[in-house]
Parts: structure tokens; sequence; C-alpha cells
């Protein structure tokens, strides 16, 4: 499961209002690259929810992957950001796209539910008493 | 400028909106629609040869055929006619500047006899390139990598032969190829050199189509909520497009047939092909379909309902009903963490309406839906049915794929034109309420099983109602 996926999930047992954002329990992850595509980010930023996508770095114990508060898109969009090592750009595009969670969990905020993640895929289905 | 586009004859419902959907991906919004068609005199519109004009130079034309699936190649038509005589003519008229430039000392050239419809052996082929010394090729002929490439395409007007109505009238077309579908992929991606695939994996070819008509390329975010084996995200992956995926089933996209014959080991193929790509971006959730939250996140969701023929629909919210115990099953404390939810009978209606929500919520405007939705056909082997509507949706194409003489499948491609605003989310609850309520209801009108697979009537004669040589037919099992 990719930090995107995790930012677009949400937990719907019954009786939970807004279930979001998960709390991120990671026991094993890994990297692979993707191609950077700055269009791809560009699109993709507005929709991404900043303090969740945060939190689940610090989950990783990335504590220096992505600042507290979003950067601008002045920052994230310079001229030639893409090519250079450690860009805004580049940690966004590392964080959203390149980590993948092999096993772990995501929480509920609310109920406490716990969603297993096996094999990078994170298992959402509610059992019979909680839909 | 308009060309001279000859499909492969087959899926004839399909190659039109592949060629609109492909301007769209290369030129931009509504380029699809400034793609003109005509047909070539005293030719049915089944013919595999169309006239049509696209909005962009020769390298966009090129792109467009190149990327597609059903063009055989779209040609710069330098002149045709019913007899060579006619033809010469008609090449003579055409003006030299377009001609002569393509035609040069240095340039190197190959030129094709093909025919439909009928078969010429390699003595008539060279005597057909003989008789075009009226054309004054200057360059050196190569025929394993020519610069340009020259096609003389032959038809023939006998009877209704080719499978066609017989309306083709004898047609000698000549012109220099601009650009060919490459189909090299798909013996590359047949599905029986797949790692894993299941009962309903969609064929590659209709995979491919389906992911050009939901526009896939880099960058785009591609969704598939029925993935199963993968087997269309995988051609979606194939054009660089961002995948995410995801099922009801758990045994299906975790644990697949081990650990080398899963969705994953579909994905490391299509890696294998690709080998310039270094990942292949692919994303699984097992999901009940309307959990994601974000809105306006994906690009096109493309995908193949379970409807109820092959493979029926389940969603959650399953009961056990054990011996003696009324309302829902409790999972037992200590079985929680492996248990595997039961699920409840999804009919086709409900599963659709809830797709179209969960597009119209998720998708960016301009994005595309993409999907396949089954219709009974009549006893005269019509199929007028009412496709689901949603007021976020324009309907842009639907390419009917005939099955059987009791059902066809339909690919409809959808494209957002308005907001998901408060009103439609209240509009949908409510629906959705309804479906609860009266779930048997739905479930036995949608049954599709039944009438595609119970005997049919016999007429009072004693024959059956189905007159399978009255039907119209095209050559080849997959038309």
């Amino acid at each position: 499961m990719r930090l995107l996926t995790h930012n677009m999930l949400a937990s719907n047992v019954r009786g939970v209002t807004s279930g979001y954002p998960l709390k991120l329990e990671a026991t094993n992850w890994c990297t692979k690259d993707v191609d950077l595509n700055a269009d791809f980010i560009r699109g993709l930023l507005p929709k991404i929810d900043w303090r969740a996508l945060v939190a689940a770095t610090r989950a990783l114990n990335l504590p220096e992957l992505l600042p507290e508060e979003q950067p601008s898109e002045d920052e994230i969009f310079a001229e030639g950001a893409v090519n250079v090592e450690g860009s805004a750009i580049r940690r966004i595009h590392h964080a959203l796209l390149e980590i993948h969670v092999q096993q772990g969990a995501l929480i509920c905020p609310e109920s406490g539910r716990s969603f297993p993640i096996e094999k990078g895929i994170p298992n959402m289905m509610l059992h019979e008493d909680e839909v | 400028m308009w060309y001279l586009c000859v499909f492969y004859h087959r899926l004839l419902d399909y190659r039109r909106p592949e060629v609109e959907s492909l301007a769209e991906l290369f030129g931009g919004p509504g380029a699809g629609d400034a793609v003109e068609w005509r047909m070539p005199e005293n030719h049915h519109e089944d013919s595999p040869f169309h006239l049509v004009r696209l909005p962009g130079d020769e390298r966009f034309a090129a792109q467009v055929a190149n990327r597609s699936l059903l063009v055989k190649g779209i040609y710069e038509l330098w002149g045709h006619g019913t007899t060579y005589e006619e033809l010469e003519k008609s090449i003579m008229e055409y003006p030299d500047e377009r001609k002569l430039p393509h035609l040069t000392p240095e340039s190197t050239f190959k030129i094709v006899v093909d025919t439909f419809g009928k078969v010429m052996s390699s003595q008539e082929q060279n005597e057909i390139m003989k008789s075009l010394t009226y054309i004054p090729f200057k360059g050196r002929v190569n025929l394993k990598k020519p610069e340009h490439k020259f096609f003389v395409i032959e038809t023939d007007d006998y009877g209704s032969n080719n499978g066609l109505p017989p309306v083709m009238k004898r047609t000698i077309f000549f012109g220099r190829e601009v650009g060919a579908a490459d189909r090299h992929l798909l013996p590359m991606y047949q599905l029986k050199s797949r790692k894993y695939i299941g009962p309903t994996a969609m064929d590659a070819e209709m995979a491919f189509l389906m992911a050009n008509q939901g526009l896939a390329r880099p960058g785009k975010l591609v969704y598939d909520p029925f993935v199963g084996t993968g087997s269309i995200l995988v051609a979606a992956a194939h054009f660089g497009a961002m995948t995410m995926g995801a099922d009801i089933d758990i045994r299906v996209v975790r644990d697949g047939r081990g650990p080398d014959c899963n969705v994953w080991s579909n994905f490391e193929q299509v890696l294998a092909i690709h080998w310039l790509v270094r990942v292949v971006f692919l994303d699984l959730l097992l999901i009940n379909y309307w959990l994601l939250v974000f809105n306006q996140i994906l690009d096109a969701i493309i995908c193949d309902p379970p409807y109820g023929v092959r493979a029926g629909g389940r969603k959650s919210g399953g009961r056990k009903i054990l011996k003696g115990v009324k309302g829902p099953y409790t999972v037992p404390e200590a079985k929680r963490d492996n248990h595997i939810p039961s699920t409840a009978a999804y009919s086709l209606a409900e599963c659709v309406h809830d797709l179209l929500h969960l597009a119209a919520r998720m998708l960016v405007m301009g994005g595309r839906l993409v999907f396949f939705y089954p219709v009974l056909r009549g006893e005269d082997g019509s199929s007028n049915t009412q496709f689901p509507e949603h007021p976020c949706f324009k309907l842009i194409c639907s390419c009917e794929q005939i099955l059987s003489f009791r059902y066809s499948r339909v690919l409809l491609t959808m494209v957002k034109i308005a907001p998901y605003t408060e009103e439609i989310k209240k509009m949908a609850e409510e629906q959705h309420r309804d479906f609860r309520e009266n779930h048997q209801k739905w479930l036995d009108e949608g049954n599709l099983h039944s009438a595609v697979f119970s005997p049919a009537e016999l007429a009072p004669d004693g024959n059956s109602k189905f007159d399978r040589d009255s039907k119209p037919k095209y050559r080849g099992k997959y038309v």
C-alpha cells in the first residue's frame, strides 16, 4: 500500500462518522523507484490531505521527510526542482508513490478497529456485525 | 487533412470510437469531437475502409494509428478508382508537391499489394507493382526498413462473401502509410501466457481497447473497483498509467495461486515487456466499493462489473444464519483476525448505481468511466436497451460486442461533465435505501443468468425460435 492510497482511505464501521485519517502502524515497508511526473504531482497535491500524509511518514519513522506545513506551490514546482536531490517535489513524490507498506495495520481513529495490511494489501472489509 | 483509415475487420463497433478517443488523448480536450468521418463511394459502414479527417498534422495521425489496436493503417490517399485506369488518372491528378517529397532519390521505399476479400498470387502482385511506372519512384527499394511504405489495396465487389452486406464496390486504393497499429502487443499479453488468470479475466485486446477508451497514459491514475486478476489494469499499466485496484474477495487478490502466481506477478510481466519503465504502479485494496474518501482524484475508472452471467456480484453485509440463531452473525473474538466476512448477492442495478456514484464522486472533471454493460438481444437480433444514466455523466460512445444469440455486452464510455453536488448525493442515498429495503426484488428483476441460459422456447411448428441463418453474420468468430 502506497501512502497515496492511505491518504484516500477511511473507515466505515457502522456508527463511525468521519473515520479519517486512519492511523498507520507499519511493521514492514520498502521503497520502489517510480519515475517522477511533475504534472501528476501538481494535479494530485490539492487533493491530498497534507496532515494525514505527514502523520503517515512519521509513523514510518521518517520525521525528516516532510515538513509539518505544506511548502508553497512556488517552492514545490520551482524551475529545475525535479532534478535537485532532496527538493520538496522529490520528497513529496517519494512519500506518496515510492513507499510501500507491506505489513502492518490501519487503525480507525474513532472506533479503534484495526484493518490489517498483508502482502501490501490493506483489508478494509468489515465483518458481518460491523456493516 | 483527410486520410484513408483501413481497419482490421473485427470488433466493428469499436473502431471509430477508438480513433476518436486517441485523438482526444493526443490532441487534448475537444480533439475527439473534431474527428470527421466519411465513407468511400459505395461502401457500407461495416466496410473496413473509412475516410477520416484528424485535427492535426501527419505526426498526430501517426501517433493515433500507432497507439491503436484496430487501425490496420492510416494512409495519405494518392488516388483510387474502380479500375487500374481510373486509379492511374486519379494518382496523376494528385498534386506533385504532395507526391515528390516522398519520391526523392535519397529515400528508400517499398510497395505492398494488399487485398480485402480476395487472394492474389505473388505474380499478380508483381504485375500490379510494375504497372505503377507512371509514378516517378526515384528512391531505392528497401524491404526491411523503408522510409516510405506505399500500399495498393484492392477489394472485390462480389456478393456478400466478405461478411459485408453486398454494398462494397470494387475499389483500388493507392496511398502512403502514415502509421499502423502495433498488434505485436497482443501475443505478448495474451491470456494464455499470463501466470494468473481467473474465469472472467479480460481478453488482452479488449483490455487494451478499454485502456484506450479510458485515455490511459503516464501521469494518469486509473482505478478498477472489480480488479480480480488485474487483467484490465495490466493494459492501462502498459500505457504508463498509475493503476489502483480493489476487490471484495481477499483470496483472489492477496493469495492468488501461490507466491509467484498472483496479481503482482501479472504486473511483473508488464515490467518484463516494458524494460524501460522501471516500476509499474499498482496498488491493491480490499474494499467495499464506495469506501475511498477523496473526491475528484481519479482520471479514469475502467472496469467490467459482475453482471451475473459468468460471475455474480457480491457486496458486504451478508448474514450467516446459523441454526436457530436469527439476526446478524457475530464473529467470536478468537476468530476475528483471519475471518473472511460473508457477502451478499449484488444485483446488477445496484452495482451499476453504486459504480456511477463512486465515479461521479471520485473522477476529475473530464475524467472517463469505461465499463461493460450486458444487453439482452431481441429475437430479430436487435438490442435496444436503456443504458444507465447519471446527471454527472455524458455517454460518448457505446460499442456492442455480440456474445451469443441471447445477449451481448456493450462497452460504455462516459465523461464526467458536471460536479458532484449535495443534491446528487442525497438522491444517491435515497436510491441506496431502496436497494437495501427491496433487496430481493432487485435481485429477481436483474436476473440475467436465467435469461441467457434457459432453454429456448419452441415455436408452434416445433422448430427453435432462433433461426441461426436469418441473423446477419460477419466472418471471423470474434466479430
